[in-house]
């Protein structure tokens, strides 16, 4: 292999994948997932610690107006004077709150629904997969804009609409792995053993199912989080007084042709946060070798 | 064929009374009353009797359901609540080309730019071609399409002043001026998805690569040219036509966002303007309409399968 294989990870026809190896020593080779892990910590960094990081208040408004970047403001100000920089630290809050917070809940009741339909199948089976057929035809983020378009803006309201968009994708692959999983030796053997149907699908099925779960909740992390940047920025998510990055491109859109800045850094927030969450999630592919997720 | 073809029309109309039932009920679950917000004065309540009445409200819900269907079934959504209160089905009428115009031109973009990229890295794996192919995809699965729209405005609008930064203008008064209103907003939503044609093909290209038949092309003598361009590439097509349903999705997202960032009045922005103004008849025809476009696209896309592959018909 070239040094750029090294670079691109794992390749297509590479070497088996070693499922033991601990996914730490797979990002130490694999350097776009080094890269990604070491972006998304900064940024998590900044989420954690942004009242203490941000050099000003975000909502400070003063008369130094639409300044460009300069030592005193690295990233400049916008038309009300606020500094970019403190207000992109305090916009890496909501982006990982919504980011992480959505795809926890989509996971939890995806995934229940997903095992539920594949192991008692019948018409369970019959009710939820109705529904995620349904569900499936439209892409994620047109079910987004649905969803506020009822609920109305707002951060709770985004991250409810955002949840529910991402459920069909996890209680597919749940789905579709009981229907491979529950013919396995082991489940017959629990059973026989008088296990409960929670316990197959707790102790058995789940943990078998797991690593193509852990890659499609990667890619929907940085889905969720470019899906929050787009409602803000259409103005349907969150209340106007709180930075995101959505918001604050939003915001700055009308002055880009005399402040450029206020065009570019939000958005290269956003990107370098999504960027490394996809370089992540493609090591997370390669290390558990799983091929099967949606990208939209 | 006839059969699996009735089943999926069917499917397909399930769906859409599906979701008109939805949109239905979702708009009478909104908090709040929606009269009283399009009368903005809500303090006389003669007025907002007047107008339920006017808007049969006032009537049990099932007749309202019913009738709901069977108006929008002919089309009729009813007028927006603003100004001179122009019909829905105008607006959308109005608003489609522009869509269609957009995501039309969008795929086009996309395809030019994905097709040589997926070629070049597969032909030639592991160069810093390869690398920088990989890396711009990476990239461009990133972005967020209205950043690149803002980033390509400063540019070739704000500051080389090459091309327009908004609006648009129908192909009707001449090529040069749909297409130079569309270049931009085609490149904001057709790069996310170029990204991921540019993968696949490099990665389908690989496994052809490999295969046994091309080992006999080659030792047949044929030029690496011929080999890649008339032997590999059209295999290596079929499985990126499976991702040409994900493209409908991917282009009417990404023009639901980008027509706001260019001022197309567009059905993205006819929905979008339609929920900032809670104007719910414009809100309710922009759903069922946008819903409609993507429900028959994955018809479509579906009888385009089975076409190219009869096993999935003979399955169902």
């Amino acid at each position: 292999m070239s040094k750029y294989a090294a670079v691109l990870g794992a390749d297509d026809a590479s070497a088996p994948v070693n499922h033991k190896a601990s996914f730490l020593s797979t990002v130490k080779k694999d350097k776009k997932a080094l890269f990604g892990l070491i972006t998304l910590s900064i940024f998590v960094f900044f989420a954690l610690f942004a009242p203490w990081i941000a050099p000003y208040d975000p909502t400070a408004m003063d008369f130094d107006m639409m300044l460009p970047p300069s030592s005193t403001f690295l990233l400049g100000t916008d038309d009300l004077g606020r500094d970019l920089l403190s207000r992109i630290i305090h916009g890496t809050q909501i982006s990982l709150l919504v980011g992480v917070s959505t795809v926890a809940i989509a996971l939890v009741f995806g995934v229940a629904m997903g095992i539920a339909a594949g192991y008692f199948g019948g018409w369970i089976d019959m009710i939820i997969m109705r529904y995620i057929d349904l569900q499936w035809a439209f892409p994620n983020f047109i079910i987004a804009v649905y969803l506020v378009a009822v609920f109305g803006a707002g951060l709770l309201n985004v991250i409810v609409a955002i949840s529910l968009a991402f459920l069909d994708d996890f209680a597919r692959i749940a789905r579709s792995m009981v229907l491979t999983i529950k013919e396995e030796q082991y489940v017959s053997a629990a059973r026989v053993s008088g296990a409960s149907d929670f316990r197959i699908m707790w102790r058995h099925i789940l943990p078998n199912a797991i690593a193509p779960i852990i890659v499609q909740a990667t890619v929907s992390v940085s889905y969720a989080i470019l899906g929050e940047a787009s409602l803000s920025f259409l103005g349907l998510g969150v209340e106007s007084d709180t930075p995101t990055w959505g918001l604050i491109l939003a915001d700055g859109r009308s002055f880009i042709s005399r402040a450029w800045w206020l065009g570019i850094f939000p958005g290269l927030a956003i990107m370098l946060t999504v960027l490394s969450i996809n370089f992540l999630g493609d090591g997370l592919r390669d290390h558990f070798d799983v091929r099967e997720v949606k990208d939209v | 064929m006839s059969r699996f073809l009735i089943r999926r029309i069917f499917g397909a109309l399930i769906v859409m009374f599906a979701v008109a039932t939805l949109v239905f009920i979702m708009l009478r679950l909104v908090p709040g009353d929606p009269i009283a917000a399009m009368l903005f004065d809500a303090g006389d309540p003669d007025a907002v009797d007047e107008i339920r009445a006017k808007l049969g409200l006032d009537q049990p819900m099932y007749v309202q359901y019913v009738k709901w269907l069977w108006y929008a079934l002919h089309g009729d959504f009813g007028r927006s609540i603003y100004g001179s209160r122009v019909e829905v089905s105008r607006l959308v009428v109005e608003a489609l080309p522009r869509t269609l115009s957009l995501a039309t031109l969008s795929f086009i973009v996309a395809i030019v730019i994905a097709v040589p990229a997926g070629l070049i890295a597969a032909t030639r794996r592991n160069s810093a071609a390869d690398f920088a192919v990989t890396f711009v995809a990476f990239i461009g699965l990133s972005m967020p399409d209205f950043w690149l729209a803002i980033l390509l405005i400063i540019v070739f609008a704000a500051n080389l002043h090459w091309l327009p930064a908004i609006g648009y203008v129908p192909l009707a008064e001449g090529f040069w001026p749909w297409f130079s209103h569309l270049i931009l907003p085609a490149l904001a939503v057709g790069t996310a998805f170029s990204a991921i044609v540019a993968r696949m093909i490099r990665s389908s290209m690989l496994e052809v690569l490999n295969t046994e038949y091309m080992r006999v092309a080659r030792s047949k003598g044929l030029s690496e040219r011929s080999l890649v361009l008339t032997h590999a590439l059209p295999n290596a097509l079929i499985p990126v036509v499976t991702v040409i349903g994900i493209a409908f999705a991917l282009l009417m997202s990404g023009t639901v966002v980008v027509e706001n960032v260019f001022a197309i009045k567009g059905l993205g922005r006819l929905l979008i303007q339609g929920i900032l103004n809670r104007d719910y008849p414009v809100v309710q025809g922009a759903i069922l309409v946008v819903s409609a476009i993507f429900v028959f696209s994955n018809l479509l896309v579906d009888l385009l399968y089975s076409i190219i592959d009869p096993r999935i018909r003979l399955q169902s």
